[in-house]
């Protein structure tokens, strides 16, 4: 994907999380680090300039509630959760940049669930590439990607990585 | 780091990498419900051959709040049998499974020689008159959310320096951030030469232009083993709020606990605004959460 399909992918998403809720009332977003943090920056953006509302954005980091911190080789950085908005009764929409596994979105939901009570809580991701070990399924997607499990996708964003770009190769040395 | 058990051959970007995630760990203990998963699975173990109510709560709670299961295991040992008895205690605590071990001694250097009784990781949760690491990085933390940074700041620590380890680790730490630190005792409770900070008898350098100050407890001990009168002490060296106008405006005042109100510190200014006393303990929660999760999490099972 180059900078105009991802944003209008994100355009996409911005018109259906609107739709889905039926308007912006008790709309929400929350990006989870580190790339979602920036996309869904760019959601509300979009959702604020054709509804003329502003949808409140938090970020969240997952690594406290990983599945593999008793098994990991490394120690991951633990990264601020900024949630400057009342949880509970909202209409939450997660953002990610690659839904794979769906560990990090059940890392996400548990979070989130210490941190309020959500009404409901959406998932937007840029890039589904299938192979879930959990029972989870985003609401909004900006593209299904089929992949290999030896293949990478890498998101970049302009904040980050100084480009907008999804990428897929092969792992190297597998 | 495998173990906390003081600064040596720390750098500061360890030290601030530590700090960030106990600004994290900070945050959590705002929420409704104060607790992550993260630990869950591991075991802590805070092993206390020397009564302290408030450091040992301090962890337990700090391993609580990171869902690891705890044990405590606190004693006093005669003397003539100490080497041996704390080996056993720590073998029996490993054959248990546990995997970070806390661990307060009154004689220095046992969590050291713990570190090659046992695989897991060591806490050193003070050590006779040796270090508290954990008490010096809360204590950071705590001056590092009033000052911003401690880049340059000149921080005096005030009191019985010759036997605290809280004064020596604190010693050791913050030059490390960057501030020049200035230990003021009388001579008698001055010790000789510690590498990277300023030592005076006089209460007035250190506390001339101090951008912060922190303030030991007088133990009634060295009263009683003569080193001071406690009459002499409360005259030339009590911090009190005449002699604080010589700190910079609005100083902030730390003290490590339990306090002697009246003998090291004026007892109004315990209670003033510039007390960050109930700061520190808060902070001394998520510091503790934080050296955790840097020793437990990333070796691997």
């Amino acid at each position: 994907m180059n900078a105009e399909e991802m944003r209008r992918a994100l355009y996409r998403i911005a018109h259906e999380v609107v739709e889905a809720n039926k308007g912006t009332e008790g709309l929400a977003l929350v990006g989870i680090h580190t790339r979602g943090i920036p996309l869904a920056g760019r959601i509300a953006r979009f959702i604020g300039e054709f509804e003329g509302k502003e949808v409140p954005v938090g970020t969240l980091d997952i690594t406290l509630y990983r599945d593999d911190l008793t098994e990991i080789g490394y120690r991951p950085e633990v990264r601020e959760t900024r949630i400057p908005f009342d949880l509970t009764g909202k209409a939450l929409v997660l953002v990610d940049d690659v839904l794979y596994t769906g560990r990090t979105a059940r890392a996400a939901l548990d979070a989130l669930m210490d941190l309020g009570r959500p009404r409901r809580i959406y998932l937007a991701v840029l890039v589904d590439r299938g192979h879930r070990e959990l029972p989870i399924r985003a609401d909004f997607v900006g593209k299904n990607v089929p992949t290999a499990r030896t293949e990478v996708v890498k998101v970049k964003v302009v904040e980050v990585d100084g480009e907008d770009r999804v990428e897929l190769w092969e792992r190297e040395g597998v | 780091m495998r173990h906390l058990l003081d600064f040596g051959g720390w750098n500061r970007a360890e030290v601030e990498a530590l700090l960030d995630t106990a600004r994290v760990m900070r945050e959590v203990l705002e929420r409704p419900i104060k607790k992550v998963p993260a630990l869950q699975g591991f075991t802590v173990a805070t092993v206390f051959f020397e009564p302290s109510t408030r450091t040992r709560i301090s962890f337990e709670l700090a391993a609580r709040r990171m869902s690891a299961d705890v044990v405590s295991f606190a004693a006093q040992t005669s003397s003539l049998q100490k080497g041996e008895s704390y080996k056993d205690t720590l073998l029996t605590l490993e054959a248990m499974g546990v995997d970070a071990y806390v661990i307060r001694a009154d004689s220095a250097g046992v969590p050291h020689q713990a570190t090659r009784w046992v695989k897991g990781a060591v806490i050193n949760g003070g050590d006779g008159r040796r270090a508290h690491p954990t008490q010096a990085l809360l204590d950071a933390y705590t001056l590092l959310e009033a000052l911003g940074t401690l880049e340059g700041k000149k921080i005096a620590i005030v009191g019985d320096i010759l036997h605290s380890r809280v004064a020596r680790s604190g010693a050791e730490l913050l030059p490390l951030l960057g501030a020049r630190v200035f230990l003021a005792a009388p001579p008698s409770l001055l010790p000789q030469g510690l590498p990277g900070v300023h030592l005076t008898p006089h209460l007035e350098e250190a506390l001339e232009e101090a951008d912060a100050v922190m303030v030991l407890r007088l133990q009634k001990e060295r009263m009683e083993a003569g080193l001071i009168h406690l009459e002499d002490y409360i005259a030339r060296y009590q911090v009190t709020e005449r002699r604080l106008a010589l700190a910079k405006p609005q100083a902030p005042l730390l003290h490590p606990g339990p306090m002697n109100r009246d003998v090291e510190l004026e007892g109004r200014l315990a209670d003033s605004a510039r007390s960050l006393v109930n700061r520190q303990v808060q902070n001394g929660v998520a510091v503790r959460m934080a050296v955790l999760y840097h020793l437990l999490v990333g070796k691997g099972r």
